[in-house]
């Protein structure tokens, strides 16, 4: 029994469509950067070396392609302030989507608990924030924890310091304003997993013996897991190439991988090695994806 | 049944007393009041059906037995002991849920042992104990399989299997075969009587269905807006309802409106005004109204083109046939008599073909026992 033959003609071009947009507007442009990721950088008019020209016939464009070289990521590999950047990029990532699930699972949680009428409201209120420009809601982060910052005043106001602390420019800052970015990525998949629970199963649990806790543990959390890795990737993953927050709100003693890039991009203008840093990037995050992937397929299997 | 102190309750049958005693219990839900001051004892061993329209309470009152909603007022008596204060985990009772809420994360087995892991069993009797319980609703060789790749007759049983896996000392069953088709449910009907006389177990059935509360219980329940209409076997139900809701909801019936003209020891005669005079069995708790609903049960009704031979003791009803239902084993003739009123009699297609049937606009004899007539209050 063939799944593919219950599509009509039309269902099957419309099934193209996706894919049609995934080349056009996704692998072109990857194979660009990939293209440009082995070429060396140079002063010029792109500021990378070769360019492929088809006008001048083929044995130029031999010749050009006999020059592309992996220089770039032995590069990467080789020099310290690459790896300590995509090191740090990953434990930033991985320590403030811990931080996102322990925050969001609670609310997403109590979301779900509300009565019927009121879950909408609820679902208003974490999506509110996304009518600011995430910009703008960023740079109030920098008025809230700076020097004369509201947050210091309060604290002085109730005497909880004597002194003005440092808030800005730390990793605590970074963190709060990553966390506080990302929350709804996380409690939007958690609600919509935990809304979709029946309650019976619960009354079933208690039914059969087990406290409010045991129910929680045994019932509620293992049919949220969907919800929890569609949260997670949806955080981390923007998260290790994340560039505004740590730029504004960390401190400029440490970088993360999103932040080198754009230095090698604008700064340095080394098209060549900023390509290689995005693909190697691609490559990394390519891999919880796959993890994710495996474990749906397994999860569809079933039914 | 420890619990009870001899001397302090003498009676015999307060000892032996009822499995289950529920004492005036209400449950109101804002204004809204679901099970109004209801009693009823449930003895060991017994099936009991609570039967009753949408919105009459008879799940709310099962929702108590488990412990899912709190009573306002009254007790809930498992053995003697009051189980109203217990949550739904603490009580020794087990539920069977209307659509199975069977844990979809989990494999059959796990499902099935789910009850007794809490239970704090060693594993291997944990092991041996899902091993029997899926011999008894004969579920072998599916235990790894979820409850997304089960049929439905097949998750009834792993979810009765769960339920019973903890030797309830009752099993509550809400709706157990709702979500079954026909020929299934008469299966499983079946399946589930025979386990409950093997098991000896006490089970409370809810159900809107009443061929499956007559065909299951030992005696049934009928509840109406949060009270008890009636309480008793299933025959006794049908032949002798207590009221004219109860005989208006089980079954079909004639319900004809007259006055007692005369009454005796045993026949009374009932002037009905669009069907003319009617002659009942004095019923057993004699009414002083005088004026009575007279139920016939359309099977109990005979037609014929001439009337009975002798009609000495029977009573009879001219008319009209208005409408002719088929319904294989049987048809229902709708009559419309002389005086204005509506007969419909039930009769068993006996012969295959249908030369003597009656023909709609056919003028019949519709003729009943005095026996046959239930006189109920209005």
């Amino acid at each position: 029994m063939s799944g593919r033959r219950i599509f009509t003609r039309p269902a099957r071009i419309a099934a193209i469509a996706p894919y049609l947009w995934m080349a056009l507007f996704f692998l072109v442009p990857f194979a660009f950067v990939v293209k440009i990721s082995l070429s060396q950088t140079a002063i010029a008019q792109p500021p990378y070396l070769p360019v492929f020209d088809i006008g001048r016939g083929w044995q130029a464009l031999k010749t050009a392609f006999a020059t592309l070289s992996f220089d770039n990521f032995r590069l990467l590999v080789s020099d310290s302030l690459y790896l300590s950047s995509g090191l740090r990029s990953l434990t930033v990532a991985a320590g403030a989507t811990a931080m996102l699930l322990l925050i969001g699972y609670p609310i997403a949680y109590a979301m779900a608990r509300l009565p019927r009428r009121w879950q909408p409201v609820a679902m208003t209120l974490v999506i509110v924030p996304f009518w600011t420009s995430f910009l703008i809601r960023v740079y109030a982060w920098i008025n809230i924890l700076q020097h004369d910052g509201l947050l210091n005043k309060i604290l002085l106001a109730l005497h909880v310091v004597s002194t003005p602390v440092v808030w800005l420019s730390t990793d605590s800052a970074m963190y709060l304003g990553i966390v506080y970015s990302y929350l709804p990525f996380m409690i939007l998949p958690l609600y919509a997993t935990l809304a979709k629970i029946d309650p019976a199963l619960l009354e079933a649990a208690a039914d059969l013996g087990s406290s409010p806790l045991k129910s929680f543990w045994l019932v509620t959390v293992p049919l949220s897991l969907p919800g929890v890795g569609a949260g997670v990737l949806l955080c981390f993953i923007p998260i290790v190439g994340e560039f505004v927050i740590p730029d504004l709100l960390a401190g400029s003693d440490t970088l993360m991988i999103g932040q080198t890039l754009w230095l090698e991009f604008f700064t340095n203008r080394d098209w060549p090695v900023a390509s290689a840093t995005a693909v190697l990037l691609l490559l990394i995050l390519l891999l919880p994806l796959l993890i994710y992937d495996r474990f749906q397929r397994r999860q569809m299997g079933r039914s | 049944m420890a619990e009870v102190n001899p001397t302090l309750t003498p009676d015999i049958d307060e000892v032996a007393g009822p499995l289950l005693r529920i004492e005036t219990v209400t449950k109101r839900f804002g204004g809204f009041t679901a099970v109004d001051a209801l009693s009823l004892d449930i003895k060991a061993g017994e099936f009991f059906a609570l039967l009753g329209p949408s919105g009459c309470g008879k799940t709310t009152l099962l929702r108590m037995l488990a412990g899912f909603e709190a009573p306002d007022e009254g007790r809930i008596l498992l053995g003697g002991e009051d189980i109203a204060p217990m949550l739904p985990h603490q009580r020794p009772v087990n539920m069977m849920f209307q659509n199975y809420a069977l844990f979809p994360h989990l494999s059959v087995r796990d499902n099935i042992a789910f009850g007794i892991k809490r239970a704090g069993l060693p594993r291997r009797e944990i092991m041996a104990r899902v091993a029997e319980m899926l011999a008894l609703v004969r579920l072998e060789g599916l235990e790894k399989r979820r409850p997304d790749e089960l049929s439905g007759g097949q998750r009834q049983r792993v979810a009765l299997a769960r339920a019973l896996a903890r030797r309830p000392r009752v099993l509550l069953l809400d709706e157990p075969l709702a979500a079954l088709d026909k020929k299934l449910r008469e299966n499983t009907q079946r399946e589930l009587l025979e386990l409950q006389r093997r098991l000896g177990l006490t089970f409370i059935v809810v159900t809107h269905d009443q061929e499956e509360a007559m065909t299951l219980a030992d005696r049934i329940g009928v509840m109406n807006a949060g009270k008890l209409e009636q309480v008793a076997t299933p025959r006794h139900l049908y032949e002798q309802p207590a009221s004219r809701w109860v005989a208006e909801f089980v079954g079909d019936i004639n319900i004809l409106e007259g006055n007692v003209d005369s009454r005796d020891d045993h026949r009374w005669t009932v002037s009905v005004a669009n069907a003319g005079n009617v002659v009942v069995t004095a019923p057993r708790e004699a009414t002083d109204s005088a004026t009575v609903c007279v139920g016939i049960r359309p099977e109990k009704i005979r037609l014929s083109r001439r009337g009975p031979a002798d009609a000495g003791a029977m009573n009879r009803l001219n008319g009209i046939v208005a409408s002719v239902g088929y319904l294989g084993g049987a048809s229902v003739y709708t009559m419309s008599l002389d005086n204005g009123a509506t007969l419909r009699a039930s009769l068993a297609n006996t012969a295959r073909l249908d030369v003597d049937a009656y023909a709609v606009g056919e003028r019949v004899v519709a003729w009943f026992a005095p026996d046959d007539c239930i006189v109920l209050g209005r």
